[in-house]
């Protein structure tokens, strides 16, 4: 990795999420890997599980506020909290504050938790100047834009800076990058003829790029994405990029069985 | 207009089944963001103007009352009256009004959603009035008896051929062998039919996307030249406008023009802007001899100063259901009432109320696209939102949904037991999902797996990985 | 009625008082409407509204052929009929002309072509051209400002299928605040408020994309508008 060590090392908080806890730690190791490379002390909260966000956009701002208060005491000791994922990031960093409005005390933690919350990779290029990645892929890659990454908290060109330096790698835009896939939480099963609508239409836009491997910042839309274009008998294997950032591929792409991808 | 909004799941299925909808949307999508794009980039001014616009309503919503007197004393002063209707009702009865004074016999009508809010055209027809819609869109819908899919493109989806069958069959004058193939053919029809229609009418509707307080204005904007054929010709002009129309000076209008029709179609301006100022002037060779604005409530004072405040930025521009990705996959129709789209989704619950609309600020996955695009910087996602949590609190969502939430939320508080049940969960899906890496159904899962494979869990969560990890003496 | 009006305003003012807004939508500025209404003040002008004299025309010229208008300049008003008669028999169009009557006969000299017969008035149905007098341009857009008035009937705009709209250079502004201030000098004798009736920006034919988006022009406005710039006239009174 093209960076000189941190003279005090940064002391990062990982908060892993709970799609990656649950479906796919591979992506948990990866972002640690990464974090450690760039000279960063990752720890793991244990009293971490959700962020909250599906009880908020669910209206149920008591639950939203009680998890919250959870994640701000489990976090605001480190220097940093970084998440593989743009959607949990942005719910703390911009959300957080806005759950707590009412609650100077809280308020203020809330403010200073989310003035340090990151997404991984913007984490990685912005905030610690990592400028290239030690790993090599083999693949052409399309990436994702997910909505909140991308809108709340402008993640664009880190991940293609990045990737656009990996041995191997091609990258191919699609024409619909920035499309929301569908996913949304709960909307996916709430509205699953227009999720399915969606993430229909943001399969075509993969398949057109021609690209063999997908990549997003975010395991909700990455499931979904994944999961349609099984169903669509699809070839296309699909990744975190954290992943492949990290050079951690041996585990098999999300919804692939093991030994059925080369 | 009648709300179906409590329908909307019925509604969506049908909107995603039809084929000539889906081909239309595909066009309209393809179209106008791009076109908008092209006008922002040819613009470098366009953020920094669309930052003053907001800044511009937000300093007249502030001020309303001033500026609604304002407004009305400078229409008395050039000798136009001003009726303020609280409700829909109100309205209706004040527009009926002035066409019987009047001895209306037909009135002609320039696009105008507060029009279709107040449904005025079921009530000037009961009360023998005839209303004839000039925009060429309004006109095919109302050959249709349909409701406007787009609040700018009204029948943004219907086919050239369904449009050619429509007039084949109620144009009395058409000529059977006359062909229709073409848009263009289609146009002249519609401008031959309308053109006497123009000529003949007693009164005038329009609507207004601003009023202008310094001068008592009222400013049109269309591309077709419909509204100004529709205000110049008969011998009264009625406006309809809600409130939150209001700006304070020309300068002010100006800027928001600005960013009206760039954002709207990427037009960098329409073609006809019009600012009409009470009634014709004594030397005048043209123009109508009375000038009425009925200004409508009908639920605007009920968002002001509240959680919806920002809403009242609008100025209905359609960008945001230019860009929707749910407005795109259901269409207009599918929104149930007069508004759809983003904007619809937080205005109709405000309009007809949380329970019949309550399922529009949920159909929607955030994705933040709106708010992107929005001219006037309305937080449209913050709001819909907002709806949700009404929602929550009265206790109108789905209780099979809360009950899930609730539980969700019970384990999340409680890490110990989280991690126990998730453990277990990803143990068991892992297990069973390994062989294949997905699963094709679910138990409980049919409206994920109806389109989509689950995709399965690798089996055991980072947590236990990781601390296991660490306990056996890692870094 | 009144009732109705009390009980709205009495809402706003209510609504108003106990008002929670967020930061975005607080306004920016402390002035009071009064402040507001009398200022007046400009906001934000493009740049591109603010070029010298000649890159001003040369990108109204560009802007409302963008916009499918057609433009043709002559050096006086003298060189209008020639203009408007070559312009018509070019496009195949009758050459019954009603007119403004800002510019009838001697301003601009109609009988000088033959081929062309000037009635001055409002518009009526079956008239085919109608050319009148802009109050401005504005190059920002190509956009033309038409002020209603007795000798300048808004009718002209908007019945006939072609409109030929006469405009001296002089009054081509860059920017639409510049002619809103002219707006108000030339109304500023009328106690009653210095607004026409109508005041009309025509940026190029009338058009609808309501048919399957596919941009078509006529729709009920003019099909055709010719912009003719007369380059010695002096300014719009």
């Amino acid at each position: 990795m093209s960076k000189s060590p941190a003279t005090t090392p940064v002391r990062v908080g990982l908060f892993v999420t709970c799609l990656v806890d649950l479906a796919r730690p591979s992506v948990g190791f990866a972002a640690v890997k990464l974090l450690e490379d760039a000279g960063c002390v990752v720890a793991v909260p244990a009293a971490q599980t959700c962020c909250g966000q599906p009880a908020y956009n669910s209206g149920d701002s008591g639950d939203a506020r009680a998890i919250a208060a959870q994640v701000i005491e489990a976090f605001e000791g480190f220097d940093y909290v970084v998440a593989p994922s743009g959607s949990c990031a942005g719910m703390i960093r911009l959300h957080y504050p806005k759950l707590f409005a009412a609650d100077p005390a809280l308020a203020t933690r809330a403010q200073a938790l989310a003035a340090k919350t990151h997404e991984l990779v913007s984490f990685l290029v912005d905030v610690l100047q990592v400028d290239s990645v030690a790993a090599s892929y083999a693949g052409t890659v399309t990436y994702h834009d997910s909505c909140s990454g991308l809108r709340e908290l402008g993640v664009k060109a880190q991940p293609r800076a990045l990737l656009n330096k990996i041995n191997g790698l091609i990258l191919r835009e699609g024409r619909e990058t920035e499309a929301c896939c569908g996913f949304g939480g709960l909307f996916c099963v709430k509205y699953p003829d227009i999720s399915g609508r969606m993430v229909d239409a943001k399969v075509d836009d993969i398949v057109a790029t021609g690209a063999d491997t997908l990549l997003a910042g975010d395991m909700g839309c990455l499931i979904n994405m994944a999961g349609r274009l099984s169903r669509r008998g699809s070839p296309v294997r699909v990744r975190h990029v954290a992943e492949v950032l990290a050079g951690l591929t041996a585990e098999p792409p999300i919804g692939a069985a093991p030994g059925e991808d080369a | 207009m009648r709300s179906t909004a409590a329908n909307f799941e019925e509604n969506s299925r049908k909107a995603l089944a039809d084929v000539k909808l889906r081909d239309a949307l595909s066009r309209l999508s393809e179209g106008f963001p791009a076109k908008r794009r092209d006008a922002a980039l040819r613009l470098p001014e366009f953020e920094a103007l669309r930052d003053q616009a907001r800044d511009i309503k937000n300093h007249v919503l502030a001020n309303l009352d001033v500026y609604l007197e304002a407004f009305e004393a400078r229409v008395v002063g050039r000798g136009g009256t001003v009726h303020w209707c609280r409700t829909a009702a109100e309205a209706r009865d004040a527009v009926l009004g002035i066409c019987r004074k009047a001895n209306a016999r037909t009135v002609t009508k320039s696009k105008s959603m507060i029009g279709e809010e107040i449904a005025i055209n079921e009530h000037l027809e009961r009360n023998g009035v005839v209303p004839v819609e000039t925009d060429l869109g309004e006109y095919i819908i109302q050959l249709r008896q349909e409701p406007p899919s787009h609040i700018i493109a009204p029948a943004i989806h219907l086919t050239k051929n369904q449009i050619a069958d429509t007039f084949r069959d109620k144009h009395r004058q058409l000529a059977p062998d006359r062909p229709l193939d073409e848009p263009r053919s289609l146009l002249e029809e519609a401008r031959g039919e309308l053109r006497g229609k123009f000529i003949a009418a007693d009164v005038g509707l329009t609507g207004a996307n601003m009023l202008i307080a310094e001068t008592g204005s009222t400013v049109l904007v269309t591309n077709e030249g419909n509204a100004d054929l529709t205000y110049s010709l008969p011998k009264v002009h009625v406006v309809i406008a809600s409130l939150e129309k209001i700006v304070p000076t020309l300068e002010d209008a100006t800027t928001i023009l600005r960013v009206l029709a760039r954002s709207a179609t990427g037009q960098d301006m329409s073609v006809y802007t019009t600012f009409c100022t009470g009634p014709r002037r004594a030397d005048d060779l043209d123009g109508p001899d009375e000038f009425h604005v009925v200004l409508l409530d009908n639920g605007r004072t009920r968002m002001l100063g509240g959680e919806f405040h920002e809403m009242l930025r609008c100025i209905r521009c359609g960008a945001c259901l230019n860009h929707c990705p749910v407005y795109k996959a259901v269409g207009g129709h599918a929104y149930g009432w007069v508004y759809s789209g983003p904007m619809g989704a937080v205005l109709i619950p405000g309009l007809i109320g949380l329970e019949e609309g309550g399922h529009l600020p949920n159909a929607s996955t955030f994705c933040g696209k709106c708010e992107e695009v929005c001219p006037m910087r309305i937080p449209l996602p913050e709001m819909l939102r907002a709806w949700r949590r009404l929602q929550f609190e009265q206790q109108k969502s789905s209780a099979v949904g809360r009950a899930g939430l609730a539980a969700w939320a019970f384990l999340a508080r409680r890490p110990w037991l989280y991690r126990l049940a998730i453990g277990v969960g990803a143990a068991a899906l892992g297990r069973l999902g390994r062989a294949r890496g997905r699963f094709r159904r679910l138990p409980f899962g049919g409206a994920w797996t109806t389109m989509r494979d689950f995709p399965a869990p690798q089996g055991r969560t980072f947590q236990s990985l990781w601390h296991a990890e660490r306990r056996g003496g890692g870094r | 009625m009144s009732e109705s009006r009390a009980e709205i305003l009495g809402a706003v003012k209510n609504a108003l008082r106990h008002a929670r807004l967020p930061e975005s939508a607080r306004p920016n500025s402390n002035a009071s409407p009064a402040e507001h209404l009398g200022d007046h003040r400009a906001n934000l002008i493009p740049a591109r509204g603010t070029l010298g004299t000649k890159a001003r025309i040369d990108l109204f010229i560009r802007e409302a052929e963008r916009v499918n208008a057609t433009v043709a300049r002559v050096s006086g008003l003298d060189g209008v009929p020639r203009e408007v008669a070559r312009y018509l028999s070019k496009q195949n169009l009758p050459t019954t002309l009603r007119i403004a009557p800002a510019i009838a006969e001697p301003t601009v000299p109609w009988t000088s072509q033959s081929l062309l017969t000037a009635e001055p008035g409002r518009a009526e149905g079956s008239d085919a051209v109608g050319v009148s007098r802009a109050f401005a341009g504005v190059a920002e857009t190509g956009t033309l400002v038409m002020l209603s008035a007795p000798d300048s009937p808004t009718t002209l705009n908007f019945l006939p299928p072609t409109h030929v709209v006469v405009i001296a250079a002089a009054d081509i502004a860059g920017d639409y605040e510049t002619v809103w201030a002219r707006v108000r000098a030339a109304g500023a004798g009328n106690e009653k408020g210095f607004m026409p009736r109508a005041v009309n920006w025509i940026t190029g034919p009338s058009r609808t994309a309501d048919i399957e988006q596919m941009l078509l022009l006529g729709a009920h406005g003019p099909q055709r508008l010719h912009i003719v710039i007369v380059d010695d006239e002096v300014a719009h009174p």
